[in-house]
């Protein structure tokens, strides 16, 4: 087994979807349907080697492990190195999952374009490659590289293949997402570039991040930097008040190509908080708590409201993520093990269940041709299989138990609760919320009264087809899994918290009940 | 009294005759060769001798102790003289491929008898038929010679001969366009206007400096070399203020070449006037040059009084990227555009000279040859992007570009992402490392300007990147030329250029790290 063990994992998962775009790009636009097949096995290819890459990962071992590092630019110290922690892994699993899925899931979606289809598959493919490297790096100015590169192919598939909401809307407002979307990133990124420069100075010439973690840094400097990393992050996540790009572009990217950006695209920001601000400045990390935890939950709040006021499904499935990243900050920033653990499950979680939510949108959208909630109205009554996926989704999005999302959202409550119950309380807030905007939309979609013009469209009475099942279904299935059962995540999730932690320096508030002993 | 000759590095300076031979043989070939011979005389002649002054270069380059001041103090012949000759020379070449490029209209960008009144019967016709002048080349050759000796100045008279040397060809190729012969003359009388009053400013520093210097310099003598002037300044024997008055004008007239704000409102309109192929040669071979002589000024002759001066010329530097990156927003021009992005990146090169370290000359540089690669690639793209009446360079013809020519389209983009700083391309590794040697200079104040205008910058990169991809192509979308063997080539080896120093920039950055060593 010296193979599994030895094998390089991870630079190979980050080159091996981009040989791929590179192959189906290659594909011209007559044979599109040998293009997406073609796609689709190379995804699943990724999927079973990232499979294999999990056994291969030792979860009592060390933090960073399947490290691999060769040299690119040896005069700054740049070098391709690749490791992974427990929650960069379940990040890439995630990726590996949802690829294959939103694959199968677009399967038509770019016919309707003008453009080339090969052309749409090929960027997605480059996306999960960049998504994953950005996972997989331990060096950080790759992480950097990939963090930035990641923007080209969403930029394309939001602006030559996005759909702008009610049908036959303008090229402008497609653009105007796609440019919105590249310009907050690009500034975030930009502020990140400065905070990387001076990183690097301050830490003596080097990128590597196993030597960066621990190094004396002072107060000011620290603080700088924190900002700097932090404020691309917000952006990315994003978090109140850098989120307005996110329901342009949610609303106006493909489905598919919705459910990365919102599934895993944004938990770069997350992930980035965990595993560059927090080892890398602790000293500023506890300082600018307070202040992350305030704007965490104001986009709990605020974004659960808007969501409610949403008449775009799209737009409001993009306010709901807001409001969860909210939470997700809530549990990176509260400092303990079981709000930490229970952020990075939220990670996960989300991305399954938004994904999901995003996808059975799409899948209505299509049928309709609009993302106008008022267009809709008892659609339940044609297609009942769809309705009750809408269903599904928009529960296991609103955290309903037995549902994955409830876990990860009870352990940041509960974690929150120990060591700060005014926070939690207000957190729970955000769950009452989640449960009117969910509910509000699939009352207003699927059931109620049939709206008269939806019984003429054609598309509107073919239920789920085969595609569609095979899409739903392993998400539906992982849904449920790791709503009962979330160990095997939580196994690796859990060490690389403790670690994360132990860098700020903060421990877990002493338990307040202790069993009492019996006496005879 | 006997006039003793000063010896002679005859190795050293060989480079430099071979230039100047060529340029004075390609008047002679212009004299008496047969006109439908010259082009291609003078084109051979021209590359032959580049290509020759290039091998003795790399030759002088290998030798163990390279460095040497020579002909009477006149000349230093030292590592970054050698790097940025070599810079020179190659983009030159490149440049000069733009040049000779015959085949996108008849006779070439460039007017057959300059003489000719503009617009009259005669020019018409000459226009239509005659096959361009070819009093270019030796005009070339003149200015390549300049520059390269320019960099390598090791006093201020010398410096201003070669500044000369090189900017009389330039008016004069401005004025040189086969079509809007007016607005190119206007561009010529505009640029040489400005260029004598900033030569002059320059020559009035020079004696302001040469009253400072008195006769404080080396064994007595009376002159302006670095050495004196940087022995006079640590050990002065008069008032400062000479010095300061002194170095400003010199600064001025610098910074004219440059195009630094707010010396830089002659840029936009010689770009958009001169023919493209002469733009191109400025934008990266003048810029080459200017910054060689700025960075020798500073480092080599008033380094030791950089503490009192650098917040100024840092003043000029943040205005310079601030107005470069806002009126490039407005621009619906894209020469004009490109010219002010070509401002913006004086103040980025600005940031690596006020490092005052050998990383910040080095990473200058490094930045200037970079930067003219991929300016060179551009320019070259808007020489082929034209319909019936020429270059189509208004903004507004480039919609839908991406869709009549993809392959053309998506070089162009890259080369845009290279301006914004995206990874992987060489204006990011550029970026980088300017930004690096500045933060280690204590100038992190330059750094954080320099990332906020590279974002307000990243608009209307981004606005042309739109146009092209994912605006619809309008009934005016000029088509693409199919450019000629010349143009390809300046074209390929401007984004290979671009890509490699991106993705693979260690060998460049070791060539400029072991040769950022002044001698004066």
């Amino acid at each position: 087994m010296a193979f599994v063990t030895s094998f390089p994992y991870l630079s190979v998962l980050t080159l091996l979807p981009l040989v791929g775009a590179l192959v189906v790009a290659c594909v011209p636009r007559a044979k599109a349907q040998f293009a997406k097949s073609l796609a689709l096995t190379w995804s699943v290819l990724v999927l079973l080697l990232a499979a294999l890459m999990w056994s291969a990962f030792d979860a009592g071992g060390a933090r960073m492990q399947l490290r691999e590092s060769y040299p690119w630019i040896p005069a700054w110290g740049v070098k391709f190195t690749f490791a992974t922690d427990g929650i960069g892994l379940v990040m890439l699993l995630l990726i590996a999952v949802l690829v294959p899925v939103v694959l199968l899931a677009s399967w038509h979606d770019a016919e309707k374009s003008k453009r080339s289809v090969p052309a749409y598959f090929a960027l997605l493919l480059a996306l999960e490659s960049m998504m994953i490297g950005v996972f997989a790096a331990a060096d950080v100015f790759l992480f950097y590289v990939f963090f930035e590169a990641m923007l080209i192919p969403m930029y394309f598939l939001i602006g030559s293949y996005g759909t702008a909401g009610a049908a036959g809307a303008a090229d402008g407002k497609r653009q105007y997402a796609a440019v919105k979307f590249f310009l907050y990133s690009l500034v975030g990124g930009l502020f990140m570039l400065a905070a990387v420069v001076g990183l690097w100075v301050a830490g003596g010439h080097t990128f590597d991040w196993q030597a960066l973690v621990g190094m004396d840094l002072n107060e000011g400097t620290a603080r700088w930097l924190f900002l700097g990393f932090f404020i691309a992050f917000a952006v990315k996540a994003p978090f109140f008040p850098f989120h307005t790009w996110l329901p342009d572009a949610g609303g106006a990217a493909p489905a598919g190509a919705a459910a990365l950006l919102v599934g895993v695209m944004d938990k770069v920001g997350t992930f980035g908080i965990l595993r560059y601000c927090l080892p890398l400045f602790p000293e500023a990390s506890r300082w600018f708590a307070p202040y992350a935890i305030a704007l965490a939950l104001i986009g709990v709040i605020y974004a659960a409201l808007v969501a409610i006021g949403q008449s775009d499904m799209k737009r409001l499935v993009s306010y709901t993520s807001i409001a969860h990243f909210g939470f997700i900050g809530v549990g990176i920033f509260v400092f303990t093990t079981q709000a930490g653990s229970g952020a990075v499950l939220y990670m996960v979680n989300h991305g399954l269940a938004t994904g999901l939510l995003f996808l059975v949108v799409g899948m209505l959208v299509v049928r309709r041709g609009s993302a106008q909630i008022g267009d809709f109205g008892g659609a339940g009554k044609q297609l009942p299989l769809l309705a009750a996926m809408l269903f599904f989704a928009g529960l296991a999005s609103l955290a309903l138990p037995g549902t994955a999302p409830f876990v990860s959202e009870f352990l940041v409550l509960v974690g929150t609760f120990t060591v700060n119950k005014a926070v939690a309380v207000i957190a729970t807030l955000g769950i009452v919320l989640a449960a009117a905007y969910v509910l509000w939309m699939v009352q207003r979609t699927v059931q109620g009264t049939p709206n008269p013009a939806l019984a003429d469209l054609a598309p509107m009475r073919r239920d789920l087809s085969v595609r569609e099942k095979v899409v739903i279904a392993p998400l539906v299935a992982l849904i449920l899994l790791l709503g009962f059962y979330p160990k095997p995540l939580t196994d690796v999730i859990n060490p690389a918290v403790q670690a994360t932690l132990a860098d700020v320096g903060a421990k877990d508030p002493a338990p307040t009940a202790v069993r009492a002993e019996v006496s005879r | 009294m006997t006039l003793q000759l000063p010896p002679i590095a005859y190795g050293a300076i060989a480079p430099l005759l071979v230039m100047f031979g060529a340029a004075c043989l390609g008047v002679l070939v212009e004299a008496f060769v047969p006109r439908r011979l010259r082009y291609a005389f003078q084109l051979m002649l021209a590359m032959g001798s580049l290509l020759a002054a290039l091998v003795l270069i790399v030759v002088r380059s290998q030798g163990a102790d390279y460095a040497v001041v020579t002909a009477g103090r006149a000349l230093s012949i030292d590592g970054p003289t050698l790097f940025l000759q070599g810079g020179i020379v190659v983009l030159g070449m490149v440049a000069l491929l733009l040049i000779s490029e015959r085949s996108l209209e008849t006779g070439g960008p460039f007017v057959a008898q300059a003489a000719v009144t503009a617009g009259s019967d005669i020019d018409r016709r000459q226009a239509a038929h005659a096959a361009g002048g070819t009093e270019v080349y030796p005009l070339v050759s003149f200015a390549i010679f300049g520059m390269a000796m320019f960099v390598a100045a090791n006093d201020l008279l010398t410096m201003f001969i070669a500044l000369e040397v090189f900017s009389l060809p330039l008016y004069l190729l401005c004025a040189l366009a086969r079509r809007r012969r007016l607005l190119s003359q206007e561009a010529a009388v505009k640029y040489f206007l400005l260029g004598a009053y900033a030569s002059a400013f320059f020559l009035f520093g020079m004696a302001l400096v040469y009253g400072f210097v008195g006769s404080a310099g080396t064994d007595g003598s009376v002159g302006v070399t670095f050495a004196e002037i940087n022995a006079a300044a640590l050990s002065p024997t008069r008032g400062t203020g000479l010095l300061y008055a002194g170095l400003a004008m010199i600064a001025v007239g610098l910074l004219f070449k440059a195009a630094a704000a707010p010396f830089h409102v002659w840029t936009p309109d010689v770009y958009q006037g001169a023919p493209t192929p002469v733009t191109a040669f400025m934008a990266a071979c003048t810029k080459v040059a200017a910054f060689g002589a700025l960075l020798r000024v500073f480092h080599a002759g008033f380094s030791a009084n950089s503490w009192e001066y650098r917040p100024v010329l840092g003043g000029i530097a943040v205005l310079t990227m601030l107005v470069g990156a806002i009126l490039a927003v407005t621009q619906t021009d894209i020469k004009r555009l490109l010219a002010y992005s070509s401002i913006a990146n004086a103040g980025y090169l600005l940031v690596g000279v006020l490092a005052f370290n050998k990383s910040g000359l080095a990473s200058t540089m490094f930045y200037v040859v970079a930067y003219g690669f991929s300016v060179l690639a551009a320019f070259a793209v808007v020489s082929i992007v034209r319909d019936g009446d020429g270059e189509a360079t208004h903004l507004s013809r480039w919609a839908g570009l991406g869709k009549r020519s993809p392959g053309y389209a998506a070089v162009f983009t890259f080369l845009l992402l290279a301006f914004a700083g995206l990874p992987l391309t060489s204006g990011f590794t550029a970026k980088f490392a300017v930004f690096g040697a500045a933060v280690e200079g204590d100038q992190a104040w330059l750094v954080v300007a320099g990332v906020v205008t590279s974002m307000v910058l990243a608009f209307p990169y981004l606005r042309v990147v739109v146009l092209m991809w994912l605006s619809e192509p309008g009934e005016q979308t000029p088509s693409v030329s199919i450019p000629g063997l010349a143009t390809s080539m300046a074209l390929a080896v401007g984004v290979l250029a671009t890509a490699l120093l991106g993705v693979a920039p260690q060998p460049v950055l070791d060539l400029t790290d072991t040769a950022a060593q002044f001698l004066r």
